[in-house]
């Protein structure tokens, strides 16, 4: 991990080379986190991937309801040379949920933001193949938005059992 | 096996009659005797559902971890094979018996129904453990029972079920096919009224009796 002064030169690094794509840092528990600005991620993964963090280890989206905006893509880099790790998180709001894909950066992020898409919809301009992964295609919804309902089947006891399905029984 | 049980005498006396009988020696009274203590009568559909019933044909089929439950009986400790049930076709056509063994998705679902439409009648399934016969922990958007896209013969609860419990479902299912299956577990164990007791309307609205209403859930 790059302790906490390391994580800001290179929010630093990143804001003099290009403006507004460093919104802050987060350092916790000693994970370094950089919150990009969603337009600029493709430059700031560009950046970092030239500095030395050429591994793509994760992909993956939050909500984080009842925050504005509620949606967060977590791109997880690995320096595979020094060993270290670094979080970028980007985040979009519900209503305009698109950010630039990472494909061309990183291919193995290809099935990555298909399944963030199929979870929590947000859109990734520029994929090659934007469609859900898990879900069947006709599926209605986001699944993993802390506002869908949990769903399932209400579980049958002997109170219920003449209201639910096992009323024939 | 009845001959062993019969004193040797006996035994001795039935073989001259067959004896007789085959000579053609054996008249009258003493021939119906004779046909009514070896002849068995029944029905074509009793004979065929007791053949059925003895061989199924399991499908290679598994889901989830139940599967590797699913598996184990037809290893040695089990041993499928004792009852003649012991031939997994990998073919849905040369199968008669479909074990659900494991979640069901919501993408699984169609896939499933199809599988249990290319087999052949007369045909069965087993739905094995919690989530495919009512989600068990998986109880959201993702899973579907087995009951809302296919028919179910027999359920066999556990989370996983453990290797005995299904081949105690298979051999219920065998019941089953052979026409004298048992019903629900209370008929079986004799124990019709013991449902459980709920409070009436007045006793749930009195605020001074602190319980929890059915289905609340609140705080548990």
């Amino acid at each position: 991990m790059p302790d906490a002064t390391e994580l800001e030169l290179t929010a630093q690094e990143l804001r003099n080379a290009h403006s507004e794509s460093i919104v802050d840092t987060e350092f916790h528990r000693d994970r370094a986190t950089l919150v990009a600005n969603p337009q600029s991620i493709t430059q700031v993964l560009n950046h970092l991937k030239s500095k030395g963090y050429t591994f793509l280890a994760s992909l993956h989206g939050v909500d984080y309801y009842p925050h504005e905006p509620r949606l967060g893509v977590l791109y997880e880099l690995l320096d595979m040379r020094r060993v270290d790790r670094i979080t970028v998180k980007a985040r979009v709001s519900t209503d305009e949920p698109n950010i630039p894909t990472a494909t061309g950066l990183f291919a193995g992020a290809d099935f990555q933001e298909r399944e963030v898409y199929d979870m929590f919809g947000v859109n990734f301009d520029g994929h090659p193949d934007m469609r859900r992964i898990l879900m069947p295609e006709d599926y209605e919804g986001f699944p993993q938005r802390r506002d869908f309902p949990v769903g399932g089947e209400p579980v049958l006891f002997t109170y219920n059992e003449e209201q639910n399905y096992g009323k024939d029984v | 096996m009845e001959i062993g049980r019969e004193p040797l005498s006996d035994f001795r006396v039935r073989q001259l009659k067959a004896r007789d009988m085959l000579r053609g020696d054996l008249e009258g009274e003493d021939l119906e005797r004779y046909v009514e203590e070896r002849v068995m009568t029944t029905t074509v559909d009793r004979a065929v559902a007791w053949a059925r019933g003895n061989s199924f044909f399991p499908l290679t089929f598994g889901l989830a971890c139940c599967a590797i439950e699913m598996m184990s009986i037809v290893a040695s400790r089990l041993d499928i094979a004792r009852f003649g049930f012991e031939a997994f076709r990998a073919s849905p056509r040369q199968a008669d018996l479909i074990i659900l063994s494991g979640r069901v998705s919501i993408k699984m679902a169609p896939v499933i129904r199809r599988i249990y439409d290319q087999m052949l009648d007369p045909k069965w399934a087993i739905s094995m453990g919690a989530c495919c016969s009512s989600m068990g922990v998986f109880n959201n958007y993702a899973l579907v029972p087995a009951d809302k896209f296919m028919p179910i013969d027999v359920h066999v609860p556990g989370c996983p079920p453990r290797p005995e419990a299904l081949a105690h479902g298979i051999l219920r299912l065998r019941d089953k096919v052979q026409g004298h299956g048992k019903e629900g577990w209370r008929e079986r164990y004799d124990a019709v009224g013991t449902e459980e007791l709920l409070p009436d309307e007045a006793t749930l609205s009195s605020p001074e009796v602190s319980i929890f209403k059915p289905g609340d859930t609140a705080g548990a």
